[in-house]
């Protein structure tokens, strides 16, 4: 009977320890309140959109989110805002390998995309938030991004600026000494969700049978992705739709090869930091090697060792450099680390915990040019419509 | 139900779940096992199949099988006690094979103690994994558990000396299963009399733990999930107070009750195997199938492979199973129904449904 008792102990031990885990759970409202309603049009190539109910889309809401994201006073230096790194004429990347943050601070990861965003089930690299409310409260008060301490700065600006005063008043019918965090993150999100890419060349393609949508290359290119080249095993196309993301979490030897000897005390260190509180957030983006753990960071999974989720495809050519780590310059380069199985220069050792899905692929190079011109097709007609305005 | 809600709620359970499994935070280690400083826990590593292809070229899948267990169990906190490797280290007994494999272990920093696998055993009968890895049975005491290692894995000596032009068919003909040319495991004589001697220096309230590579109780001869004097092995260890074995060989999560004796196997690093249908011949013999094996995904070399670490408290076995892209499990001893039991599918009513869409 004893080891019964002591069981139900630990577990509900282990469930405070998750609860504390993922952090600001508390500030949600409790779950199974939230219903949703989706977008019955979605873009050709796109499911339809799930957005909370207690968080409707409106015109007025997205245009004050758009304006809360492009705001740089949100932050200690006065120069960061969210456009900073996911900026609307990049792709909604920085095109910088890691991004920059305040007083010319770097973190440790790639800018990912805003771009289908909304789709994920969780949010960041390691995949600590769960949606894009909790998650865009976050870079605001890590050290390494916005920087600010608390949000109290913003909220004096959200709350005295008059332009905010209005616009929270016409959007959540609320006073300016009403104004929270949780009002700004739900228009940050309401903006978030209209930045979304379909329709492209693969679309028109694959979902609509235009046979000239594609090159022959580009043709080729799909059967390798489908194939050969096993990337669709994670990259997920559906039957009508296509996120190219199994929403998993892979370690594919990126960032955790250069640091595999240091992982045994790295990972100890961390679990024993994490259990007297360190916070998940600002440890891996300020510490390169802490970053490397990936999701084991997030859930203690021995077998998430340098795991991070997969991203999408959509948009892929605009948003170089590659990688959690934006450590690969170009696609070439990409499709090389994954047709060595693993290592991005042929020759390195294997990392230990390297996901079971990824193993030498014998893909010739005509067969990487035509994965990497097919890739090229999955740029969406809005995206591919502000480049050619850049040009 | 909406799809956020969800993910944070599995986000939460999957938390649980992999904290209880696979690693334990320092504090939560004292929190369940405070009370005796007779608990530990020490890592099972089995079943790995390292497999020469020519040259300096192993199976890569079998090779990161390995590699992978040994560099999660160094990450354990606290550090296991030791290590046991439960056989099979090798595909067909070469030296090639069993030299690479002991290479890789070599990584590991606490002790390893070494039981013998038939894919190790029949091209030389033991002799260069002897000169690698020691006796081929033997027994060792641990803050008060006597541990004992058997080669559960030989035959008859008809079958071992007399039948084969040579080693390599010898070694070929046990490596198959459902082949009418093998022959049963079994512990055999000159172990049995060394047991009988050895137990007998153990006062019978010194929690006894053995381990084989092949089950010591009768599931599935074709399979050689057997061994042939299980049952003489049982009585020797019945008038025991807390008595446990723990296999390998069987590739999947089996766990089973007899007396006073628990059974538990572990996982393989290399593959998995389904569960054999019942071998009716020994009804009592059966053990408790809990959920069957899912069929591994193809894509996921490392699907439905693992290791395990274990903990010993109060004499008693309580296997962690860490298992690759699942979830991990734990069947720990129950001690108002006096037997092992899967803490995340105790009940029928409770399992999960196997999967039918592949």
């Amino acid at each position: 009977m004893r080891f019964i008792i002591v069981l139900t102990l630990s577990i509900t031990s282990l469930f405070a320890y998750a609860q504390f885990v993922t952090g600001n759970a508390d500030t949600k409202p409790s779950p199974g309140t939230i219903k949703q309603q989706s977008n019955p049009k979605p873009m050709l190539g796109l499911p339809p959109l799930i957005i909370p109910v207690d968080n409707p889309q409106t015109q007025a809401k997205i245009e004050l989110g758009n304006k809360l994201f492009h705001d740089k006073r949100f932050s200690i230096d006065g120069t960061v805002s969210c456009s900073n790194c996911h900026d609307d004429n990049k792709a909604f990347t920085d095109n910088l390998p890691v991004s920059l943050g305040n007083n010319g601070k770097f973190g440790t990861r790639n800018a990912p995309t805003v771009i289908n965003a909304a789709y994920n089930k969780v949010q960041f690299w390691d995949g600590r938030e769960p949606d894009l409310e909790s998650q865009s409260k976050q870079p605001l008060i890590n050290p390494v991004e916005h920087g600010l301490s608390d949000y109290k700065p913003l909220l004096t600006i959200v709350q005295t600026d008059p332009e905010y005063v209005t616009a929270f008043k016409s959007v959540f019918n609320i006073n300016e000494k009403a104004i929270t965090m949780d009002y700004v993150a739900k228009a940050i999100a309401s903006f978030e969700r209209t930045v979304l890419s379909g329709n492209s060349a693969f679309d028109r393609y694959y979902f609509k049978g235009d046979k000239t949508a594609l090159s022959e290359a580009q043709m080729r290119g799909l059967q390798v992705f489908l194939g050969q080249g096993r990337c669709v095993s994670c990259h997920v196309i559906e039957n009508d739709q296509a996120l190219f993301t199994d929403s998993k979490f892979h370690n594919i030897g990126i960032g955790i090869n250069q640091i595999q000897q240091d992982v045994p005390k790295l990972a100890e260190a961390f679990l024993a930091a994490k259990n007297k509180g360190a916070n998940v957030d600002i440890s891996v983006l300020s510490d390169k090697k802490s970053s490397e753990l990936g999701r084991f960071a997030v859930t203690d999974v021995l077998s998430e060792v340098g795991a991070f989720k997969t991203p999408t495809l959509r948009d892929i050519e605009l948003t170089a450099p590659y990688m959690h780590d934006g450590s690969l310059k170009n696609l070439n380069d990409v499709v090389k680390h994954y047709n060595n199985g693993g290592v991005t220069k042929v020759g390195d050792p294997v990392n230990p915990y390297l996901s079971g899905g990824i193993r030498p692929l014998k893909l010739d190079n005509n067969q990487i040019d035509d994965l990497v011109a097919f890739l090229k097709a999955l740029t969406g007609s809005k995206a591919a419509n502000l480049a050619a305005k850049e040009n | 139900m909406s799809t956020i809600n969800n993910s944070r709620r599995n986000f939460i359970k999957h938390s649980g779940i992999a904290l209880l499994g696979s690693s334990l935070p320092i504090s939560l280690v004292e929190l369940a096992f405070a009370e005796t400083t007779q608990n530990f826990s020490f890592a099972y590593i089995s079943d790995s199949h390292i497999q020469h292809i020519k040259g300096a070229e192993f199976v890569r899948n079998w090779d990161q099988g390995l590699k992978r267990a040994v560099a999660e169990a160094n990450l354990l906190t606290p550090k296991p006690d030791f290590v046991i490797f439960g056989g099979d280290l090798a595909q067909l007994g070469t030296k090639e094979e069993l030299d690479h494999g002991a290479e890789m272990l070599s990584a590991l920093s606490p002790k390893v103690h070494h039981v013998m696998g038939e894919h190790d055993y029949y091209l030389d009968l033991g002799e260069y994994w002897e000169k690698l890895f020691g006796p081929q049975y033997y027994s060792f005491d641990h803050k008060g558990v006597h541990f004992v290692v058997l080669n559960s894995i030989r035959t008859y000596d008809e079958w071992t000396y007399k039948r084969w032009p040579t080693n390599v068919q010898r070694m070929a003909e046990m490596a198959g299963l459902d082949n009418p040319n093998g022959s049963p495991f079994m512990v055999g004589d000159e172990q049995r009399k060394w047991l009988k001697a050895d137990l007998a220096k153990i006062p019978k309230t010194t929690p006894v733990v053995v381990f084989s590579h092949s089950p010591l109780q009768k599931i599935y001869k074709g399979w050689n999930f057997w061994t042939e004097d299980a049952e003489q092995i049982q009585a020797m260890l019945k008038p025991f107070k807390q008595a446990s074995v723990i296999y390998g060989h069987v590739h999947q999560i089996q766990y089973n009750q007899i007396g006073n004796i628990s059974f538990n196997s572990v996982m393989a690093t290399a593959w998995p195997w389904p569960y054999p249908q019942a071998y009716a011949q020994a009804e009592q013999y059966l053990p408790k199938l809990t959920v069957p094996m899912n069929r591994a995904d193809p894509f996921f070399e490392r699907d439905a492979t693992g290791w395990q670490f274990i903990n010993m408290a109060n004499g008693r076995v309580d296997m962690h199973f860490s298992l690759d892209s699942n979830n991990s499990r734990t069947v720990g001893f129950n001690k108002s129904k006096k037997r092992p039991e899967d803490t995340v599918y105790p009940s029928e009513a409770k399992r999960t449904a196997p999967q039918t869409h592949y």
